[in-house]
């Protein structure tokens, strides 16, 4: 997905806002070519509103604001770590908001692990300059040299006399000042507060059930809504019978609704009632007959059969093409022909999704756990012809995102039965509904074909045929997807002479949408599988594979890294070790894997070792959190769920049957951070893709075995 | 409809539901205590745990009539202050990350330590395999538990 470019330059604005107090923000204009710090005056000029990142007020109350979404990544401690540092207030000390929708804060779209990668530079840059107004505020007021003075802990101190003046006092002064051109800003050796494992922010308010989720959210009178969906994204509602429905108590209103998911209209039946549960009771006594003609009704077996046909016989879109394949294919001393099959997935978040609005006299307001709120505020404002600023998005704590989050269906849809109603609604979807509605991640076959000569790849050529989700967002359908080669490390390319990567466009009904490290959490699984079985076709060690392949040096010191933690190069035979390193979202992560036989049948897994190379981090035990709660995730799709269709339809509806990595599952995983001064790289979605193919390597290793479809038992493989 | 008459945290509560409402949604929706969380509707994930006369029940298949008369404790009754030893170890090894399914942890993990005081990692996963946690924190949920194991022990040798 489309991310805020770090490269983006900006004006920096300061604006006083009401009251006594500094106000800092960034103005991000689409097209500016320089940064250019303006005044107060050239701001209004301007005519865009002020964002502010950082508040002082009177007495010194910093708050800062996190214009991203919190789903368990981190962006409300993240945020305000990179400003405190340089802003020179402890993190504990400041107060946190979550902006509002709104394009001032550029995108906030949380998603493509995006929010420091993308944002931490002008981050820097901001709270600098408002530490540096503050100390030349200092400075004037007691008339000495500025360079005397320093900021520590929300005061500015004058080094000589040892005077000290906090925050709240200078900010009067510090409003008026116009911002420096330049700042310096501080050496990472030097930092306090960016990495260092500062405590969450938000682990206090998660320990006694205070923080706010989206639906803990309440308004004065309002009422709570359960829909029946067509089980199928596609189907109409024929009719309904409403009547057991209606003696439900507490239900108030029945209504049909059809709403949007992207262009696709959603139709269903709307129970309105006074609590959840009698919305709940209401939408199970629904009797409604739906309309599913004219569209196909897909079984899996059916699109994974679609998908290796066109793999026979399509050679797809073209994505990269460099020397000449099909020769070296035909030369090859040792031939691969193989075919990798990966499972749809649902995102299931704890917090099913669920959204409340209250839309009255021409304007809503909308609170959720929403990942994307300025996309949530564009799509209601076209699709309900508000002006933007009539429409206000609310983000709450989200419990889980994963993408599913970053869509604007479930926001428009409860705004428009709040309209529909007039008055304040809550509308709650089951975990059946959430588990089988959609959007899902795509579930892919690749063909691999691969020849080595000397030890080393003389043709690599992959093909994949699976859903395009940018054909959501008006991707051309005759272009390849572009998001074909995800998760492959791009050194590859260098030492690989004959490579041929190729989209084979694939269609179905079925809604998708990106899910935790979106294509490369299944692309990864195919191409690090496809090198695992290329290194033993050209009798190489694996890691030592790898290395030959893989001409960087910061790859290189990965795997060295690698090998170091994991014991590598000192593992017995018997031991199963698998290994794997996957690209994403500019951030590269390697995983060892040791498997041994289950004495109880198939295999267990002994241990995961991760080394994450995320550049420029701002909390390392954020990072490795990141990283162990991504191979969970990766485990659970690897070896316990997919979602499986059958007539058109997703057959597991809740976690009974659609299973989760439970506590009795997890193996002990150690994840390592490389250390070096590559820019910011992405957090929360990169440790995900590298861990399915490097257990199913080890598994190999260990049984001689080749799992190539996912998902598969552990129990019986 | 009746009366059901709980103490919740503490606190009577006389409640004109359904009585076949969840204990739930009684908690969320009528008594307006927000931290028990709604996951899965049927007893597989945990994140409605409430502890039921000092035992964790799923409060989303406990019918509200069944807590009648009775003690419920949610994650807000758990302590006074955020500190009862499994939320100060929760916030010293920083468990959670959406958090949506702690309040349930929490409240499992707060039974498993008091009937078990010094658990083995066994222990733990017998004692914490109903609850699920999506960002997959259980790493730390392990940990916590230790650590808050180690906590008990030292108030109750104190106490001695």
């Amino acid at each position: 997905m489309d991310t805020q470019s770090v490269s983006r330059r900006n004006f920096l604005k300061v604006s006083g806002l009401t009251g006594v107090m500094l106000s800092l923000g960034l103005y991000l204009p689409t097209h500016a070519e320089e940064a250019e710090i303006i005044n107060t005056a050239g701001a209004a000029d301007l005519g865009t509103d002020l964002n502010a990142w950082i508040r002082i007020d009177a007495l010194g109350k910093v708050t800062i604001t996190d214009h991203r979404a919190e789903m368990g990544q981190g962006s409300y401690q993240a945020v305000p770590q990179i400003i405190a540092e340089e802003l020179e207030v402890p993190l504990n000390e400041v107060a946190i908001v979550f902006a509002q929708g709104n394009r001032k804060y550029g995108s906030q779209i949380t998603g493509g692990s995006s929010t420091v990668r993308g944002s931490y530079k002008n981050l820097l840059k901001l709270s600098a300059t408002a530490r540096q107004m503050l100390i030349q505020a200092a400075a004037n007021q007691w008339a000495v040299p500025v360079t005397d003075c320093y900021a520590e802990a929300g005061h500015v101190i004058h080094k000589p006399s040892g005077k000290k003046a906090n925050y709240g006092t200078l900010v009067a002064d510090a409003a008026k000042l116009e911002p420096p051109k330049d700042v310096v800003l501080k050496k990472r050796a030097d930092y306090t507060q960016i990495g260092k494992p500062l405590h969450r922010p938000d682990t206090p308010l998660k320990t006694n059930g205070t923080a706010g989720f989206g639906l803990d959210k309440t308004l004065p009178g309002m009422l709570y809504a359960a829909v029946e969906r067509n089980p199928r994204l596609r189907g109409k509602v024929k009719s309904f019978d409403d009547t057991a429905a209606r003696k439900v108590p507490g239900v108030k209103q029945i209504l049909k609704v059809k709403m949007l998911v992207h262009s696709t209209p959603r139709e269903g039946v709307a129970v309105i009632a006074e609590s959840t549960w009698a919305a709940l009771q209401g939408k199970k006594a629904l009797k409604v007959t739906w309309d599913d003609s004219g569209f196909e009704h897909l079984s899996s077996e059916e699109i994974y059969k679609r998908q290796h046909e066109a793999l026979q016989t399509n050679e797809g879109l073209s994505l990269k093409q460099q020397g000449d394949v099909a020769d070296a294919l035909a030369k090859g001393s040792k031939k691969l022909d193989v075919v990798y099959q990966t499972p749809y997935q649902s995102h299931s978040c704890m917090e099913p999704l669920n959204c409340t609005a209250y839309y009255q006299a021409s304007k809503v307001e909308i609170w959720g756990p929403i990942q994307a709120p300025d996309m949530v505020q564009d799509f209601i404002s076209k699709e309900m012809k508000l002006p933007r600023e009539k429409v206000i998005v609310n983000m709450t704590f989200l419990g889980g995102g994963f993408g599913r989050k970053a869509f604007t269906d479930y926001p428009y849809e409860a705004a428009v039965i709040s309209k529909a109603v007039g008055a304040p609604i809550q509308v709650v979807w089951t975990r059946e509904d959430d588990s089988t509605q959609g959007p899902f991640r795509p579930g892919i076959s690749y063909r691999c074909e691969g020849a080595v000569a000397d030890g080393k790849i003389s043709a690599f050529k992959l093909r994949m045929a699976g859903q395009n989700l940018g054909h959501w967002m008006g991707a051309p359908k005759d272009k390849p997807n572009n998001s074909t080669n995800e998760g492959f490390l791009k050194p590859y390319t260098e030492s690989i002479k004959n490579l041929s990567i190729a989209d084979v466009p694939f269609e179905t009904p079925i809604p998708v949408l990106w899910w935790r490290s979106v294509y490369a959490s299944t692309n990864g699984f195919a191409y690090e599988s496809f090198m695992d079985e290329l290194a033993h076709e050209a009798r190489k060690d694996p890691m030592t594979f790898r290395r030959e392949h893989l001409p960087d040096e910061r790859v290189q010191k990965q795997l060295d890294k690698l090998a170091e933690v994991s014991g590598w190069n000192s593992r017995k035979p018997g031991e199963g070790y698998g290994m794997a390193i996957t690209e994403c979202f500019s951030s590269t992560v390697g995983q060892v894997v040791k498997v041994s036989k289950n004495p109880n049948g198939g295999v267990k897994i002994d241990h995961v070792w991760a080394v994450m190379d995320c550049g420029w981090y701002v909390n390392p035990d954020t990072v490795k959190a990141q990283v162990e709660g991504s191979i969970v995730m990766a485990l659970g799709a690897a070896t316990q769920h997919e979602v499986t269709f059958k007539d058109g339809m997703a057959v597991d509806k809740n976690f009974y049957s659609y299973l989760m990595p439970r506590i009795t599952d997890i193996p002990p995983i150690d994840v390592f951070i490389m250390e070096n001064d590559a820019d910011a790289g992405g957090v929360g979605e990169p440790g995900l893709p590298a861990f399915s193919p490097a257990l199913t390597n080890a598994i190999f290793d260990l049984t001689g075995k080749r799992v190539r479809k996912l998902p598969f038992s552990l129990a019986t493989v | 409809m009746s009366s059901i008459i709980i103490t919740i945290n503490g606190k009577d509560h006389s409640l004109d539901v359904d009585p076949q409402m969840p204990l739930l949604w009684a908690i969320r929706d009528v008594v307006g205590l927000k931290g028990t969380k709604y996951g899965c509707g049927v007893a597989q994930c945990g994140a409605c745990t409430v502890h039921l006369n000092g035992e964790a029940v799923r409060s989303c298949v406990t019918k509200v009539s069944r807590a009648a008369g009775q003690k419920v404790v949610t994650i807000e009754g758990l302590s006074k202050n955020n500190d009862h030893p499994v939320q100060r170890a929760w916030q010293e090894i920083d468990v959670p990350q959406c958090g949506y399914c702690h309040s349930g942890q929490i409240m499992s993990a707060a039974v498993l330590l008091r009937d078990n005081p010094n658990p083995t990692d066994a222990d733990i996963d017998a004692g914490m395999a109903g609850n699920i946690c999506r960002c997959g924190s259980y790493l730390r949920v392990r940990k916590a538990i230790h650590l808050a194991a180690g906590m008990e022990r030292k108030v109750s040798s104190r106490n001695e």
